[in-house]
């Protein structure tokens, strides 16, 4: 008897057959570690709400038209899914790569380079949009009003996470050992959470840091969080949107381009 | 097994070539890794690429699955060009590599149902796929364990298994036995000895002598980059180190002496450590054995004599 493969690969274009093949890959590794996995996204950013949103708060009552536990839940939403999925991509991609050799076996099987980078970023994304939304979810507890716009929440979260879960990938496929990750997390992570309006205002920081704020992708991610859960603004809203759509795609094809001149002599 | 078939393979007459290699150079800077390199492999042979480390025989087997790019040259596997199309190739083989890169944190079923759905087994098949690759392996018993929890062997058996899930029509075997202990490398024999019989076409890389000689129908001797020697082990062995070799111990000056008398008689010979072996010992004629000493030691002529002969390097 002969066995099919499901369908003869195509040459040089994206297929789903390898995304899903790399996904079942990722959910036998996620089905062993989702309480671990669950348990550091989602405590660690209401950690954060809680520890800016009642310190803080007990000082500061109101931002703007907010009061600053809802400002807070709402910048939290956008630090967690850049931790979310700055590291995975980080730390999965060096690890995987340089020392499981797990990306070398996956592409001796009909799986190209922009597969395996596009399916894992992907996974990191869509799992980031959902533990995202937990800062939400504990601030109604504390009072914040529940809209339908925070349904479109989970859709901002996944665009900035796979724009952040490529950058991971990219960055994983230029260090020169897992070291150096700390220039990275210190240098660029960091930096990027304090100056996009998370835990306080774009507009109290100074003009040129005013203006960095503006090329920041999170600033545009917390921005539309705001929008989604306080009201929305269409037209700027869709510059938001366009911005995270951008960055995602630019990360994309530095991401797959360093992966391929790593994993491809 | 179940051979495994694309759907867009291109219709072969069955004397094209498994594998072709035509003047296939790849270049790592300056160091030229493989230096135009011509190989063919039949279908349904199984080649033992044999070389020390360093001949080129890793990244041969890269280029092969268009995880290396040759520089020059053309390469063919299973009538589809390579890189081109490639994807469609690594449909259809299986890659077994030297380095053990199973996923530590999953069981040894989880890595092969991955691995099943990367090479596209069919979902109704993929379940029978496993149990397949499984039983081949001997592992049916240790599908649930996580593959950190099972031994060297295991593991091994497991990495064959994970290339052959798919049922492939070609498997690459890059070094499967190194730096396993001589019993497990029995076993993998086996099983490698079953892929034979099976029919399915094998290109095995091996610095080991002994590996080649039990499996491969066909040896190539690689070095710095290119094939130089190709045949069946039994004819490499018979044409360049003949039947028997006389191996003579002793002192360095004595060892040395046995060289000049040797080739002083057009006799080829290889020096390695405490003793110098003189090939093709059946054509000694008596006068010279003579004048050799009668320390000398016979044996049987092996690939490793023919091995060191054309190249000056040792192989394990």
């Amino acid at each position: 008897m002969s066995v099919q493969v499901e369908r003869a690969p195509r040459l040089r274009r994206f297929e789903f057959a390898p995304v899903r093949g790399i996904w079942r890959h990722e959910l036998a590794l996620y089905k062993r570690y989702w309480k671990s996995q669950s348990f550091a996204s989602m405590v660690e950013p209401t950690f954060f709400l809680l520890a800016f949103g009642y310190g803080f708060g007990s000082m500061i009552a109101v931002i703007g038209d907010y009061r600053y536990l809802d400002f807070v839940a709402t910048g939290v939403v956008g630090v967690a899914a850049l931790f979310t999925s700055v590291f995975p991509g980080m730390f999965n991609g060096y690890i995987r790569r340089v020392f499981q050799h797990t990306y070398d076996a996956m592409l001796a099987t009909p799986v190209d380079v922009h597969e395996l980078v596009t399916a894992e970023a992907l996974w990191i994304a869509a799992k980031s949009a959902v533990y995202s939304c937990t800062p939400l979810v504990v601030a109604l507890f504390f009072g914040l009003d529940p809209s339908w716009g925070m349904l479109l929440v989970p859709i901002v979260t996944f665009f900035t996470a796979l724009g952040f879960g490529l950058f991971g990938t990219w960055t994983s496929s230029v260090v020169p050992s897992i070291n150096s990750f700390d220039y990275v997390i210190t240098g660029v992570v960091t930096p990027l959470f304090l100056i996009a309006g998370t835990f306080f205002p774009v507009e109290a920081l100074p003009g040129w840091a005013q203006t960095v704020s503006y090329f920041n992708p999170l600033y545009h991610c917390v921005e539309l969080v705001r929008d989604a859960v306080f009201g929305l603004d269409p037209l700027a809203d869709l510059g938001h949107l366009g911005a995270l759509v951008l960055f995602a795609a630019l990360m994309w094809t530095i991401a797959v381009r360093g992966m391929r001149k790593r994993l491809i002599d | 097994m179940q051979r495994v078939q694309a759907e867009a393979a291109p219709e072969r007459d069955g004397r094209e070539a498994a594998i072709s290699l035509r003047g296939v150079v790849k270049r790592f800077g300056d160091f030229t890794a493989v230096d135009g390199l011509d190989l063919e492999v039949p279908p349904g042979v199984c080649l033992g690429l044999l070389g020390p480390n360093g001949a080129g025989k890793s990244t041969t087997m890269k280029m092969l699955t268009a995880q290396a790019i040759a520089d020059e040259g053309g390469i063919r596997v299973l009538g589809f060009e390579v890189p081109r199309e490639s994807k469609r190739a690594r449909a259809v083989m299986g890659v077994v590599p030297q380095q053990d890169n199973l996923d530590e944190e999953l069981t040894a079923r989880e890595n092969l149902e991955v691995f099943a759905h990367l090479y596209r087994v069919p979902r109704r098949a993929r379940r029978q796929a496993v149990d397949d690759a499984l039983a081949l392996a001997h592992l049916t018993g240790k599908q649930l364990t996580k593959v950190d929890d099972l031994s060297g062997g295991m593991r091994r058996r497991l990495l064959i298994a994970r290339g052959l899930v798919h049922s492939p029509a070609l498997v690459l075997l890059d070094e499967p036995t190194v730096g396993l202990d001589p019993q497990v490398r029995a076993e993998l024999w086996g099983l490698i000895d079953g892929l034979r019989a099976r029919g399915t076409t094998v290109l095995m890389s091996t610095h080991y002598i002994e590996e080649a000689e039990r499996l491969a129908d066909d040896c190539a001797l690689m070095s710095h980059g290119r094939v130089i020697a190709r045949g069946s082990p039994s004819v490499l062995v018979a044409e360049y180190a003949g039947a028997r070799v006389v191996e003579h111990y002793g002192p360095p000056d004595r060892l040395t002496e046995v060289e000049r008398i040797a080739q002083g008689a057009g006799l080829s010979t290889r020096r390695t450590g405490p003793s110098v072996s003189v090939l093709k010992a059946e054509t000694i004629p008596p006068s010279l054995e003579d004048e050799l000493g009668p320390d000398g030691v016979r044996r049987a002529a092996n690939l490793e004599d023919v091995f060191v002969v054309l190249t000056g390097e040792r192989v394990e």
